[in-house]
């Protein structure tokens, strides 16, 4: 069978799987729609946060980023991951057990104030839109280069799966099918980069091979004589202080991203919370310690096969054959020697090569069966339809519940807060999927900075809502409006202004980081200079601090 | 845990909980910030496997220890919610003998 007929089967099976799961788990009460009904188990929940988490970025473009990073890749690495130390210790057990259904109540009622509570709204939403739209964009990147579907039908077909499962289901079934789908893409990339460690070093295992076989000592070899830097070298993509400000804003981001920090109110207690968390990073962490493996194997691979070969041997490999038809590889004789020559000086080497190649390629160099190329395929749609499914929840949940139910209409019955959401939630999947087709230019950009702001606003205010009882609304209110101030001042500036990037040359990707330590200050500063917090406040953040009692949450 | 006063236990409780998030934050930025950032350099000629050191903590160490640094966090918080009987799963019946509570 062609690799088409096996994708088509593979994307068929695993779409008629999710539409099963989301109708099985359908739900009647808001408390199903928006936290499942607090009865996901932790190990589960942990699957479920590792799907919501791996987006089609980390499955489709991580490892070539990486790939072409080097050992600044690091960035991603321990920046997407790191955040969870961040979010299990510091955050999520306590957002259990005050226990109700979205962050912007959390804010609100922690910080007494309606205004906070809109702005955490605005926050929640802009984050997640966002977001978002490149996964739905991804949905039709995967359908149109493994299917030859045209981009607007992937995102069509991606929109109608999603919005089945989210409207029936709310969290229930997002839930539930984010199970299978972070097993669909777990097990696409771990075969793929077994069948390549395999071939490449005799050891199946990545993360062994990539540490104890020589293969990367062979890559810098390869890389120091063309001309490259050593592919470990430190630093050579960006400087120390930069990756650590990326590397800390991308944690900080991590633990401070709703529709992450919302999975844990889906558990039944504290100490599931507790343990989902380490479930959900260890499901990630199969994926994230596999990527730069990957990324090291793909490199070496390219290079040896490809450099110093003639055009003509080149062309006769058959996924070059393949790949130069995307348009996404390409070669010039810029020398007209009739050989390849690769250089780190991109007006003489002859190769033109879209990252996203690395994964997306990596079965057929490895010489896979068919079947491996359409899993693939599957597991990229498996990432971006779980991460689309968690944020639009939270966009449904910001609009329904925090302004619609809290605000606008309090008096509102259960059936039509029910109804309010699953409207909120398809609207937002069509929003999303016109993002999707009509993807505006800043999207890529913007998705980079979500991380940024999250850093600046959420982290901060929540850490210090629970750790800091003297914090109050004065304090939370100016914290953020210096936070997100400054970030949004400083990337704007420098990414549509041509600001330079006066402070240490840190780049707007790593600004958050600032960003956060100046709200922690003035939160912290601002909260001691004016009246404590009322008693009633100051005695929910004992309570929060306590397991005990996390079930009575659940009948808020 | 007998002589325990309520208020006191929580007090300690909260105390007891600070003291090992800070530990484990310790040890978290030790194996990020720390090995694979800022001594990035020294620890370049040392070897782990293959690989320089602090590459090795940049894209695979740092993860490791991660995942075990909130397990360990989970594991430590079931025993300190025991000893200061704040735990779940059971109605607060104030004294009973230790052990598994499930």
């Amino acid at each position: 069978m062609t690799v088409e007929v096996w994708t088509y089967i593979l994307v068929g099976i695993t779409f008629a799987a999710y539409l099963y799961i989301g109708y099985l788990n359908r739900v009647r009460d808001t408390g199903g729609f928006y936290v499942a009904g607090r009865g996901v188990p932790a190990i589960f929940n942990g699957a479920a946060v590792g799907a919501d988490w791996m987006s089609a970025a980390s499955f489709i473009s991580m490892a070539g980023l990486i790939s072409f990073m080097g050992y600044d890749g690091t960035v991603y690495l321990m920046g997407w991951t790191g955040g969870y130390v961040l979010l299990a210790l510091l955050l999520a057990p306590y957002l259990r057990k005050y226990g109700k259904y979205t962050i912007p109540d959390f804010v609100g009622d922690r910080y007494y104030s309606t205004t906070a509570r809109i702005v955490a709204a605005i926050a929640a939403i802009f984050v997640s839109l966002t977001y978002v739209a490149g996964q739905m964009r991804g949905v039709g990147i995967v359908f149109s280069r493994f299917l030859n579907v045209n981009i607007t039908v992937g995102v069509i077909i991606g929109m109608a799966i999603v919005s089945f499962f989210a409207v029936l289901g709310g969290m229930k079934g997002i839930t539930w099918t984010q199970v299978a789908q972070y097993t669909v893409l777990i097990v696409a990339y771990l075969i793929p980069a077994v069948a390549i460690a395999w071939v490449l070093t005799g050891n199946p295992i990545p993360q062994l091979s990539f540490t104890f076989s020589d293969i990367v000592d062979r890559l810098n070899q390869i890389q120091t004589d063309l001309g490259f830097t050593e592919y470990t070298m430190p630093f050579s993509a960006k400087p120390m202080i930069d990756v650590f400000c990326i590397t800390m804003a991308l944690m900080a981001g991590t633990a401070g991203l709703p529709h992450i920090l919302v999975r844990f109110y889906t558990v039944p207690s504290v100490r599931s919370a507790r343990y989902s968390a380490a479930w959900a990073l260890l499901f990630i962490a199969l994926l994230y310690t596999t990527a730069p493996a990957l990324a090291a194997f793909a490199r070496y691979n390219l290079i040896d096969s490809l450099n110093g070969k003639t055009i003509e041997e080149v062309h006769q490999l058959k996924w070059v054959q393949s790949w130069e038809t995307t348009g996404l590889l390409g070669f010039e004789d810029k020398n007209g020697d009739g050989k390849l020559e690769l250089s780190p000086d991109p007006a003489k080497s002859e190769m033109k090569i879209d990252r996203d190649i690395i994964v997306l390629s990596t079965p057929e160099v490895a010489r896979l069966a068919p079947w491996v190329v359409g899993l693939v395929a599957a597991g990229g749609l498996a990432a971006a339809l779980s991460t689309a499914a968690g944020l639009l929840l939270v966009i449904s949940s910001s609009i329904a519940h925090d302004i619609y139910a809290r605000l606008i209409n309090p008096e509102a019955s259960e059936a039509r807060r029910l109804l309010v959401g699953r409207v909120m939630i398809f609207l937002a999947v069509v929003v999303a999927g016109i993002f999707g087709i009509y993807p505006p230019g800043f999207v890529a950009q913007v998705v980079a900075f979500a991380f940024g702001f999250a850093a600046a606003s959420f982290f901060p205010v929540i850490l210090l809502g629970i750790f800091d009882s003297r914090t109050n609304r004065a304090g939370a209110i100016w914290g953020m409006v210096v936070g997100l101030g400054f970030t949004a001042f400083y990337i704007i500036g420098n990414k549509y202004f041509g600001m330079p990037t006066f402070l240490w040359g840190i780049s707007a990707e790593g600004i958050g980081t600032v960003g956060m330590v100046l709200n922690l200050v003035v939160t912290f500063v601002v909260s001691r200079l004016t009246a404590p917090p009322p008693l009633e406040i100051r005695k929910m953040v004992e309570e929060v601090r306590v397991p005990r009692g996390a079930g009575a949450a659940v009948e808020h | 845990m007998e002589g325990e006063k309520r208020p006191n236990g929580l007090h300690g409780y909260w105390r007891a909980n600070k003291t090992l998030i800070a530990v484990l934050l310790v040890i978290w930025a030790l194996v990020s910030h720390v090995f694979a950032i800022f001594l990035a350099r020294p620890l370049y000629g040392v070897h782990v496997g293959h690989l320089p050191m602090s590459f090795w903590w940049a894209q695979q160490g740092s993860m490791i220890v991660f995942v075990i640094l909130i397990f360990v966090y989970a594991i430590v918080m079931d025993r300190l919610d025991e000893k200061y009987d704040v735990h779940e799963d059971r109605p607060p019946r104030g004294k009973r003998p230790g052990g598994g509570a499930k």
